[in-house]
């Protein structure tokens, strides 16, 4: 069933979309983060994206873990269904959702402890299985909602408020995710919503797990001098590997690129995302090539960002168990229940 | 003890001691279903280690003519194959019984029993001139017992190997071999012994319309019959072969002719955890969803299990029980789990659990869990144990009503949620203490904010006292009220009133009954009453209310039956006993009547074993 509802205010100058709707419609509740957060930021490029993909608002799963990115599901589309569920499990929420219903469009939204520490295994897991869904990791190097404690993402070296410097490794969810088998690779900074945008639309119409790992400074815990997830440290050290464009389905590519610094990557809808090289060298889709590449930026102390890698091919998790096209939830009775007549056959074979 | 010497026709028990992977599990099997095709009533107990090849294993049969198929403790006859538990087994064989060894290899005579006759079978040696290779000579064994039992308790030998071809019809030379093995073992039994034993087989018609099934099988049959689209687990002993059962019959049942495709999504998890939150994620999407899984992972799916439970979503947990705590007897039986899956999770918790007592239960409980999930939107557990799941049990035939509809309990359809001014998730509005929901996907009037975090009943995050309480007291007279709807408990009732009662749980029932009438051939009659489901309704109360004295009967240490029993009913601390038996093997008569000795002294002298 399609539901077109009345745009919330209808400001005449507002942009509509094709459904009629306008960025409004997609907002959430109040955010009550720390005035500058970096989530809040990450939201607001969230339904953006979703307000310019023309997503009916109630098609929309919005899933989270616990943190105070976990939150932000409360801030965007207050018409699309949500799960606040429990730290760091929320992939497995998205798995079963999915596995019930593989028409609706998914994002879950984590944080650096509930998908690095806590919720590592589930987080490794989904990536494996191939969960098709928006993945965004809002990372910050700190859990916030627990007041600061470092993360399993803060670098070695970096500094908590009171001067404590980290002294274990970092994990590297980019590195992670694409050592895992991630056919959708990205990172992106809470600052650049230009860059974010198309990432987030990207991902949205990839067909699998779309992992967005962005830097989204904590302002209360982890953006002094000395952090390496502050927005200062970050706009700093950002190298742009690639720019991406997207272009929806149908819509004319009118951008012309210069041979060879272009790639144009058809997604599973057919709207079409447009990679351009900053550095020529690139191939977003040599897995093998990007983790080498982005272990030299790292060890310049750079942070790499950008749609890094991209296979569109890859079977999802629905592909592996072969389930019907139809959703699960929408099968009838009559389909799933085999009747008297068939039980009564099978235990012939019970004597 | 007794004398089995007398003869005992359809009346006693054995035990077959082999090593763990040599595939005597079949043999065993082959030889219990012979049994109850020859109409006798059986009963098969797998006493198996945690491992995968080795260690000593026993598979125990009993027979009854008069339908106790509980275990025994006590054997007639001991299969000895296994050098490794000679020792053990030997000395487990009843004074006057059996000991069937292999004679290949002389026995030692430090394990040799005055009291019991020693039967020899050169088995080992008659593989080597018989079979090629050293995995068929080990088979082949296995075989050549079940043919000499043949002969020394009277198996009809047409049914064994009517059973050997319809199970090789498309292996012949698989056929031959079992045909071969069979009848060696059967021929040198009537070339060199006295047969039949004075403990025989005699055709009985004891087992028309029943069917042999573990009752992990039935359950998983359960789950397909009530539409379970979604099943999420992870490994573990002894719940793995509910999920295979699923698996199992979903490719029968539930693979769309035209395409191939599956109307159905088995997943294994990383974990329990995992396997949690796909039940969850699943069942909020409206499908119905659950896992298998035994103690250490209801452990493990705790936290998710709070949260199904505050933010109501439906959920079914299958326990299937094994020795804890912690890793504990993987691989015995107990009833542990109790207390645990009645209140799993922090906080103020209280849950739905249905406790089979028997495979059919499995399969109908099953399908009952789905109902009340739905209609209660709140977790329910179907509380199974080893020796239910995971042995073949005699039934009587599984029935299915055409007319069942899955009461999918308040769930808005498009249209009702059109016609609402606006949808509050948590408002009950005909105070019945169960609110409407919706479904993801189906209108955006319908859309809710799901959370574990404090909400009121609008489904708003609240931190405010009263928003809280007034949604949990909510929940609790919610879970309260099903106590009308789980499945009523069993009553058995003498001619005569009596003062004494038992109450039991899932499958101490066969031992209880057992017991029961044991007790009543001595003039001493007891009311039974067996708890199927969680929170107990009135039924149970006026049980407890009714007699002076209770014997509450369960395999745990720490009493948990009674326990709960004490804390949810209005029964007094003085009027419940308990008898408690943990040791891991499924329950016998025996346990029951020694329980219960010391309190009823007097008219107990001599009863006992
Ligand atoms: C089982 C469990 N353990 C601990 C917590 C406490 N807790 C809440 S949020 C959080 C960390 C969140 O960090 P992150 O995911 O990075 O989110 P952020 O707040 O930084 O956005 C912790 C430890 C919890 N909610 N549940
Ligand atoms: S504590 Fe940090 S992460 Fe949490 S809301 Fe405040 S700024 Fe954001
Ligand atoms: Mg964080």
């Amino acid at each position: 069933m399609s539901y077109i509802t009345k745009p919330v205010a209808r400001h005449p100058k507002m942009p509509r979309n094709a459904l009629g709707l306008t960025p409004r419609d997609y907002e959430g509740t109040m955010s009550t983060l720390c005035a500058g957060c970096g989530h809040d930021s990450v939201t607001a490029a969230l339904i953006q994206a979703i307000f310019e993909l023309d997503v009916e608002p109630h098609r929309l799963v919005k899933l989270s873990g616990i943190g105070c990115s976990s939150k932000t599901p409360t801030y965007f589309v207050r018409d699309a269904h949500g799960f606040n569920s429990v730290h760091g499990r929320m992939p497995s929420i998205a798995a079963g959702a999915n596995a019930a219903n593989r028409d609706l469009l998914y994002v879950g939204i984590s944080g650096d402890g509930d998908s690095l520490s806590i919720g590592l295994g589930q987080f490794c897991h989904a990536i494996r299985r191939n969960v098709n869904m928006l993945y965004v990791l809002e990372n910050n190097g700190v859990y916030g909602l627990t007041k600061g404690q470092f993360s399993a993402s803060a670098d070695i070296g970096s500094t908590s408020k009171a001067g404590v410097a980290n002294r274990q490794g970092p994990i590297d969810p980019v590195n992670l995710a694409l050592s895992l088998g991630a056919t959708f690779v990205a990172r992106s900074f809470s600052g650049d919503k230009a860059q974010l945008v198309p990432i987030l639309k990207a991902g949205f119409r990839h067909n699998g797990f779309a992992f967005v790992d962005v830097i989204s400074p904590c302002v209360t815990f982890n953006d002094h001098k000395g952090s390496t997830k502050s927005y200062a440290h970050t706009r700093e050290h950002m190298h742009e590997v690639i720019e991406t464009d997207f272009v929806p389905l149908r819509a004319e590519i009118k951008t012309s690129y210069a041979e060879g610094t272009a790639r144009a990557v058809t997604m599973h809808d057919g709207s079409v995302v447009k990679l351009r090289k900053v550095d020529d060298t690139y191939d977003p889709t040599d897995r093998g090539a990007v983790l080498d590449y982005l272990g030299e930026v790292a060890t310049r102390g750079e942070i790499s960002t950008g749609l890094l890698y991209l296979e569109e091919s890859g079977e999802d998790m629905h592909g592996f168990e072969n389930t019907v096209d139809t959703p699960l939830v929408e099968l009838p009775h009559e389909t799933l229940c085999p009747g008297s007549s068939a039980l009564a056959e099978l235990q012939k074979e019970w004597v | 003890m007794d004398q089995p010497s007398a003869s005992r026709i359809n009346d006693f028990a054995l035990k077959v001691a082999t090593v763990n992977g040599t595939g005597s599990a079949s043999a065993n099997g082959l030889l219990l279903q012979a049994l109850f095709r020859m109409g006798i009533p059986v009963s098969g107990k797998n006493v198996f280690p945690s491992n995968i090849q080795g260690l000593p294993t026993w598979y125990e049969i009993r027979v009854n003519k008069d339908g106790y198929t509980a275990r025994s403790p006590e054997f007639q006859l001991i299969v000895a194959m296994n050098p490794e538990s000679y020792a053990r087994d030997i000395e487990e064989v009843v004074s006057g019984g059996w000991v069937i060894y292999d004679s290949s290899k002389e026995l030692d005579d430090e394990f040799r029993r005055d009291d019991v006759t020693f039967i020899g079978l050169p088995l080992a040696q008659m593989c080597v001139e018989h079979f090629q290779g050293a995995r068929a000579r080990i088979l082949m064994k296995n075989i050549m017992y079940v043919g000499a039992l043949a002969a020394l308790l009277e198996i009809d030998m047409d049914i064994v190997k009517g059973m050997l071809e319809e199970k090789f019809s498309h292996k012949k030379h698989l056929m031959d071999a079992n045909y071969q093995a069979i009848d060696l073992g059967y021929n040198y039994v009537q070339e060199h012994y006295e047969h039949p034993l004075p403990i025989r087989l005699e055709k009985m018609d004891a087992n028309r319309d029943k069917v042999m099934i573990h009752g992990n099988a039935a359950a998983a049959l359960g789950c397909v019959y009530a539409g379970a689209t979604v099943g999420a687990w992870y490994p573990i002993t002894p719940s793995t072969s509910l999920m295979d059962g699923f698996t199992e019959y979903c490719k029968r049942f539930r693979v769309d002719p035209d395409t191939g495709k599956h109307n159905f999504c088995i997943i294994q998890a990383e974990d329990e955890l995992a396997a949690a939150g796909m039940v969850i994620g699943a069942s909020w999407m409206g499908a119905r969803a659950f896992t298998p899984t035994s103690g250490p992972g209801i452990s493990l799916m705790s936290e998710f299990i709070g949260l199904a439970y505050y933010a109501e979503v439906p959920s079914v947990f299958f326990d299937v029980q094994r020795t804890g705590p912690s890793t504990g007897m993987p691989t015995r039986t107990q009833q542990g789990d109790i207390m645990l899956c009645a209140y799993a999770s922090h906080g103020d918790t209280k849950h739905i659990v249905l406790f089979p007592g028997d495979p059919r239960e499995c399969f109908e409980f099953a399908v009952a869990a789905f109902d009340l999930t739905e209609r209660f939107q709140t977790p329910v557990f179907v509380v199974s144990d080893l020796d239910i799941g995971m042995n073949d049990w005699v039934i009587p035939k599984l029935e299915w009503d055409d007319s069942y509809r899955p009461d999918r309990g308040k769930v808005l359809s498009a249209e009702q949620i059109e016609e609402l001014e606006r949808f509050y998730r948590y408002l009950d509005v005909d105070g019945d203490h169960i609110a409407a929901r919706t479904l993801p996907g189906v209108h955006p009037k319908g859309s809710y904010f799901t959370r574990g975090s404090g909400h009121d009943k609008y489904g708003r995050y609240t931190e405010d006292s009263d928003a809280y309480m007034e949604v949990m007291d909510r929940l609790l007279e919610k879970v309260e009220s099903a106590a009308d709807h789980v499945p009523a408990p069993e009553v058995h009732r003498g001619e005569e009133a009596s003062s004494i009662g038992i109450v039991s749980i899932g499958g101490c029932h066969w031992a209880v009954l057992e017991a029961r009438d044991d007790l009543a051939t001595r003039g001493i009659q007891v009311d039974y009453l067996r708890v199927r489901g969680f929170p107990f309704n009135q039924t149970v109360d006026d049980f407890l209310a009714e007699h002076d004295k209770v014997f509450v009967i369960e395999q745990n240490r720490d009493e948990q039956l009674r326990k709960l029993l004490l804390m949810e009913t209005a029964c007094s601390k003085e009027t419940l006993y308990s008898v408690t038996y943990s040791g891991g093997q499924p329950l016998s008569k025996g346990h029951v009547l020694d329980g219960l000795a010391p309190y009823l002294e007097e008219a107990l002298m001599g009863v006992g074993s």
